[in-house]
């Protein structure tokens, strides 16, 4: 059984505007999912579409094996956090926490009970009392993730609920959601556009693009095998050498770069004299003194970080690279001739 | 007072200065007035004593005036906010590329003269005004309605005026509503209407407050209207001022009515202000 369950959903805004474009998705029981994408690409109109804040234009919808397209929001039980916490500011603490447990008929000492419970769980006890403004963002936030919690709903759906917060409070927070999360086993579908956060928190990462699932998968297989220049660019830093191919077999290939070749993997038929791209995560160049057979390039620019040096190295034929190196050493310097090695699994051939 | 302070009041002076000439002093000197001795002769004589207050205190003809006027914008109050609540609510919430647009059709009618306004509802609500006419012509009536002259058309005139006040104050408060917070009502469990008295309701009471209490204030004073559309059956405070003082010619007396009136309604404002300054911090976090 999924907690959630998409089939072709389409979302359109009046005539020209298609925020979502015939998705499909699941939601396994217990998972924790992420929808990854740049500003607009319909993340927050599928999670609302979830929610029954918004009615699919065509689709299905399904939670827990029901189809809910026609249930109201109110009756469907699940639990929603907003990134600027949407907690009624003219209610205690208490009465915000309680607001889902007092519209199930729970009772008011049952409902004290729970409240107080739910406030142990995020490391808030006692401030029953307060009202919202009264507490910083990252307390409003924990109380809002109280609030969707305590009423034990059937999928958790978070939009940005960290993108409020400064950046300390971000790494706490994200920490403190996932260990929540993975206690209390919640479906959860998490809408980010932070490549940092999808990769770190997720079971499940579901890249969109002007309202398309361009990849989904697990972080690591979309983070090391995206199908497109689109998911490759947005995840990590990535570079996209075009070149053409001299020869290939069994998912191999020689990528000829002018007089030197690029060895690449790929999932794809190649012919001979194909003009082909390859994608190189900027952390997987090596970057080495000259004269041992590598890609020979020169260090254009030097970004020093601290702990790790991001390099532009300009090819022979003028192609400008981007390689993320730790240091542990002084950075190279600028006009420096070096020689690039990846290793042939790490540059694929979209 | 630092510099900073110093350079506010300094700015504010113009303001400040406009205000103390053109408001201040002439209540104070309406104030003055009121202890004034007015002679038999009709003589006004400068003097210090509470005559003038004691003789409208005791004479019951001004206290159902001030009744009167009370009841009037009352009830104006809570027809506008029946009417404009909803229209606020429309307006709030329709999804309208324009919404400016709506705004300004809702005080285009301020372009034309008020007192024209006004008695333009005379050929509405007339004998042979347009509505009579329609309800004849249709047989749904054989004799005219008797609309005008008399509280009914008082008050349709200070709806009409007055409602555009009430409404934008709703506006405001229903815009500033953060929509995630109905979301979140509505997913916890409330329905449409729940979360309207949970959520929407309580967060937009600032401006329907405020909204009311400019209407009040606004219909409790007001003088044309009931002089235009009003009948000889109700009193109506501000005409007794006008009685007093145009008429009359007894300025002590008509500035005991104007002081009166005044503190009344300063007294309804401030003692709204206390009582809904909670609900206004309410507004301020409700982003
Ligand atoms: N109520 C609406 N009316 C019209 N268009 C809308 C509406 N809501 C969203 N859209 C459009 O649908 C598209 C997707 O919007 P959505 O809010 O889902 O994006 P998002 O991925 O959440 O972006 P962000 O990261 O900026 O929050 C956008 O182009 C947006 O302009
Ligand atoms: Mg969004």
């Amino acid at each position: 059984m999924h907690a959630v369950e998409l089939s072709q959903v389409t979302k359109r805004f009046g005539h020209n505007i298609i925020a979502v474009d015939n998705i499909d998705l699941v939601v396994a029981a217990g998972s924790f999912v992420t929808l990854l994408g740049p500003s607009g690409c319909g993340k927050t109109t599928t999670l609302r579409m979830i929610a029954g804040l918004e009615t699919p234009s065509a689709g299905e919808i399904r939670i827990k094996d029901q189809r809910i397209n026609d249930v109201p929001i109110h009756k469907r039980n699940l639990g929603i956090v907003f990134q600027n916490y949407a907690l009624f500011p003219h209610k205690t603490i208490a009465a915000n926490v309680g607001f889902g447990l007092k519209y199930r008929n729970v009772a008011p000492d049952e409902i004290g009970r729970r409240v107080a419970r739910a406030l142990d769980m995020v490391r808030l006890p006692g401030v029953e009392e307060r009202y919202p403004t009264q507490l910083s963002g990252g307390q409003q936030q924990r109380i809002a993730l109280a609030r969707a919690l305590v009423i034990e709903p059937d999928v958790l759906l978070l939009d940005e609920p960290l993108s409020a917060l400064d950046a300390n409070l971000r790494e706490e927070m994200r920490v403190e959601i996932k260990n929540i999360q993975r206690r209390v086993g919640i479906a959860t579908v998490f809408v980010t556009h932070d490549q940092g956060e999808a990769l770190a928190m997720s079971d499940h990462v579901v890249v969109m693009n002007k309202g398309r699932i361009e990849q989904a998968g697990a972080p690591r297989e979309v983070y090391e095998h995206p199908h497109s220049a689109f998911v490759a660019s947005f995840l990590g830093n990535a570079n996209f050498i075009t070149g053409q191919v001299r020869s290939a077999a069994d998912g191999h290939a020689q990528v000829a770069l002018g007089a030197h070749v690029l060895n690449a993997t790929t999932e794809r038929r190649l012919q001979a004299g194909e003009s082909v791209t390859v994608v190189v995560r900027a952390e997987k160049i090596d970057l080495l003194p000259p004269g041992q057979g590598g890609l020979p390039g020169t260090v254009a620019d030097v970004d020093y970080l601290g702990a790790l040096a991001r390099y532009q190295i300009t090819l022979e034929d003028g192609t400008r690279l981007l390689s993320l190196a730790s240091l542990k050493d002084k950075p190279l310097a600028v006009g420096q001739l070096v020689e690039l090695r990846i290793d042939p699994q790490h540059c694929r051939i979209l | 007072m630092n510099r900073q302070n110093a350079r506010a009041y300094a700015l504010l002076s113009p303001a400040l200065g406009s205000l103390a000439l053109f408001l201040v002093a002439p209540v104070l000197f309406i104030a003055v007035y009121s202890f004034w001795i007015r002679t038999a002769e009709g003589l006004d004589i400068p003097a210090f004593q509470f005559g003038n207050w004691i003789a409208v205190a005791t004479d019951y003809y001004y206290w159902l005036g001030l009744w009167g006027s009370f009841k009037l914008a009352l009830v104006t109050t809570m027809a506008c906010a029946a009417v404009g609540y909803p229209t606020a609510y429309f307006l709030a919430r329709i999804r309208f590329s324009n919404k400016a647009l709506l705004l300004f059709l809702l005080f285009l009618p301020f372009w034309i003269s008020y007192i024209i306004r006004t008695m333009a509802w005379i050929s509405v609500l007339g004998r042979t005004g347009a509505v009579n006419t329609a309800l004849i012509s249709l047989g749904i009536i054989d004799e005219p309605l008797k609309m005008l002259y008399n509280d009914f058309s008082v008050i349709m005139g200070l709806v009409y005026f007055l409602l555009p006040y009430m409404i934008i104050n709703v506006y405001v408060s229903l815009d500033g509503i953060d929509r995630n917070l109905e979301a979140s009502a509505r997913t916890l469990g409330c329905s449409a209407w729940q979360t309207f008295r949970e959520v929407t309701l309580p967060l937009s009471l600032p401006g329907l407050g405020a909204g009311c209490m400019l209407c009040f204030v606004l219909a409790a004073g007001s003088y044309v209207t009931p002089r235009l559309l009003g009948g000889p059956d109700t009193l109506f405070f501000p005409d007794l001022i006008y009685e007093a003082i145009i008429s009359q010619l007894d300025w002590p007396t008509g500035a005991v009515l104007s002081v009166i009136l005044l503190l009344s309604l300063g007294l309804l404002v401030g003692v709204y202000n206390r009582f809904m300054s909670l609900s206004d911090i309410y507004r301020s976090f409700a982003r």
